[in-house]
């Protein structure tokens, strides 16, 4: 793939997280009503995204380890097999959160973005990234395969597009849309996600 | 799965009262003699356009004896919404049914066709005692993580009674609840302030000394509940008890706001040893510190001894003895069910501190046998007792069998069971809808009615 898209994908895939309604904003504009305070809906994010970082950097660094160690091919196809595993557990056995309540702190948020984001396979999608064969178009950046600080990078720009996209949705829901909207309109984006990740899994091993 | 949210589920509960009408009600139908015959769910229609309005259009008989239905309620509700534990795309479909004498649980699928509900699962009671410790399963309440289920005792009959959990995906049994019950014994009904992570508990008595009817020895002597509790939802742990007093005997039913964020709510208590008096009781925090305080008073009625049961003659009067309340989703309306006066009640409670008797209607009663206006010459026994309500608020639906034992005790001659309906008006009045009058046969005994798509005393929401 061409590098420049990279990085766009990654953007992407961390706005597609921050989206959905179930990964972090909210449980902002929740907490955010609770307290009556915008500042309060932001300063939810921040623990929710450190928690999603915590998250994908694991999967991220394991796979950079991965790469240093064992031949490109294995850790690539090992990838892919993991993708497909886990979209087709995500499709067969839908297991439902119940880690913490509605009075949560700094600690209590950044576990939930942790292990929502785990659960949910939020650092799965950029295996077939790390994994990726190096790429060598002189228009990129580069990315030297399996390097950690490109796994940085790549956590960095994801998280970004993460972040950006639940603060934007969550200031417009709680200052403008309130929460009835959700009833009609929070799609079922897990599933997608879930297809997602089959989908990857099965393009990743082709190529 | 569902792609979007299920329909019936609503952020909070000012949207919920702009839910349609509900077109049946589930209600749970007890065995009257208890033995040869099986409990049921039974579908009542209630859209009004309908020609079988009023009527049984549907049913599921039992296939076990001797189980007691009580209370039961949904796998799923606008909980499901709660932005800490989503899982909307969940559907509400089944009725989670308790036998409470039985400790056994159906699972009871009210789709594709609401009029013909099916079991599709059967949790028998040795693997609720194995997995809990607990038995006679009481209230069922759809949380935002799991099903939780209330239990009056262990396998013995003793207590103490707690809560337990059940899968939402799976309806496996996952084990008790509380990580630190302090001091609390005595269980019954539960619910919550989700919004601060806060758990509310009553008391009724361990199986044994419900089981055989209400003991009068344990009751003068001030034996059976009277304590509130307060817990912490997420850590499981036991945080306050309430003593209401001793003479304030069995404390029932809690009805907390349905606004997330506020920390009040109701809960009524059956008798007074004082004065045969019911009561309601509000409670508040104040500090991180609950406090409960008596809102309502509803006083016994003089009666003729001739026309009371052995064991009321005595005191020559009929408690109210207060069965049920439920809150309107508005929390503008609190309704008290005086199951010994037949009279259901009805009180605004805009201002939680300072409850307005608004009116009261008529029907059953110890002494009175208020008759319901479509059969004016016809007495009835029995009086208001489980009451739920639409979700808008409009209408209000109740039954007259409080728990089979405890029947043969204040009407001896046998409750004959029906269901009825009140309009209720913009300004509160209360009305009989007089087309809806629901006789059972004698060997049934209806007691909770669950509304389709959610009602006053089943949906719990996290925004406000």
């Amino acid at each position: 793939m061409d590098g420049r898209y990279v990085w766009i994908v990654l953007f992407l895939l961390g706005c597609y997280h921050g989206i959905n309604p179930g990964m972090g904003w909210l449980f902002a504009v929740a907490l955010g009503l609770q307290d009556r305070s915008r500042a309060s809906v932001v300063f939810a994010l921040i623990p929710i995204a450190l928690g999603h970082v915590a998250s994908v950097a694991i999967v991220v660094s394991l796979a950079v380890f991965a790469a240093a160690i064992f031949p490109h091919a294995i850790v690539h196809q090992t990838a892919a097999a993991i993708l497909i595993a886990f979209g087709v557990y995500r499709l067969v056995r839908v297991r439902h959160p119940r880690w913490v309540g509605m009075r949560v702190g700094f600690w209590g948020l950044a576990l939930w973005g942790f292990l929502m984001s785990s659960a949910h396979g939020a650092g799965l999608m950029l295996l077939p990234f790390v994994t990726a064969a190096p790429v060598s178009n002189a228009m990129s950046m580069p990315m030297p395969h399996g390097s950690a600080a490109t796994g940085f990078l790549m956590i960095a720009v994801h998280t970004l597009g993460y972040f950006l996209t639940m603060l934007v949705v969550a200031l417009i829901v709680y200052e403008k849309l309130g929460v009835r909207f959700l009833r009609q309109a929070w799609f079922n984006v897990d599933l997608v996600w879930a297809i997602a990740l089959f989908a990857a899994g099965i393009v990743a091993l082709f190529t | 799965m569902l792609l979007k949210p299920d329909p019936t589920f609503y952020a909070s509960a000012k949207d919920a009262i702009k839910a349609p009408p509900e077109t049946v009600a589930y209600v749970a139908l007890l065995s009257a003699n208890g033995t040869g015959t099986t409990d049921a769910i039974t579908v009542v229609d209630t859209k009004t356009s309908s020609p079988t309005y009023a009527a049984q259009v549907g049913r599921v008989d039992l296939p076990n004896t001797g189980d007691e239905l009580h209370h039961f309620g949904w796998n799923a509700c606008s909980s499901a919404l709660c932005p800490n534990a989503p899982k909307p795309h969940v559907d509400r479909r089944y009725l989670v049914v308790p036998g409470l004498r039985s400790s056994r649980i159906y699972i009871v699928d009210t789709k594709p066709t609401a009029s013909e509900p099916r079991i599709v699962r059967t949790i028998e009671p040795q693997e609720i005692i194995a997995k809990t410790g607990y038995s006679r399963p009481h209230t069922v309440h759809c949380g935002p993580d799991a099903i939780y289920v209330s239990a009056l005792g262990n396998a013995d009959g003793e207590g103490p009674g707690g809560i337990f959990m059940l899968d939402c995906d799976t309806f496996d049994v996952i084990g008790p609840w509380e990580a630190d019950r302090g001091p609390q014994y005595f269980a019954y009904d539960f619910w919550w302030h989700l919004g601060h992570d806060v758990m509310i508990t009553s008391e009724w008595g361990t199986p044994n000394m419900i089981e055989g009817g209400l003991d009068p020895n344990l009751l003068l002597g001030g034996k059976y509940g009277h304590h509130l509790h307060f817990w912490n939802l997420r850590s499981r742990r036991h945080v306050q008890a309430v003593d209401l007093g001793a003479e304030q005997q069995l404390v029932l039913e809690i009805r907390p706001s349905h606004d997330p964020n506020q920390t009040y709510g109701f809960v009524g208590v059956v008798i007074s040893l004082k004065d045969l008096s019911s009561s309601i009781w509000m409670w508040h925090r104040t500090n991180g510190k609950y406090g409960v305080t008596k809102v309502i008073d509803i006083p016994a009625e003089p009666a003729d001894p001739a026309q009371l049961p052995d064991l009321l003659k005595g005191f020559s009067a009929v408690p109210p003895l207060l069965s049920d309340i439920d809150l309107s989703v508005d929390d503008r309306y609190l309704y008290a069910s005086c199951w010994g006066t037949g009279e259901l009640r009805q009180y605004d409670v805009s201002d939680p501190f300072k409850p307005q008797f608004v009116g009261s209607v008529r029907i059953g009663g110890i002494a009175k046998r208020s008759a319901h206006p479509s059969h004016a010459n016809q007495p009835l026994n029995g009086g208001p007792q489980m009451v739920e309500i639409s979700r808008d608020g409009r209408r209000v639906y109740f039954t007259n069998s409080l728990y089979r034992s405890w029947d043969d005790q204040f009407y001896p001659d046998g409750i004959k069971s029906w269901m009825v309906k009140v309009d209720v008006a913009g300004d509160g009045a209360m009305t009989f809808d007089p087309k809806f009058f629901v006789e059972f046969p004698h060997v049934h005994r209806a007691h909770q009615v669950r509304l389709e798509g959610g009602d006053a005393s089943s949906d719990s929401y996290c925004f406000s």
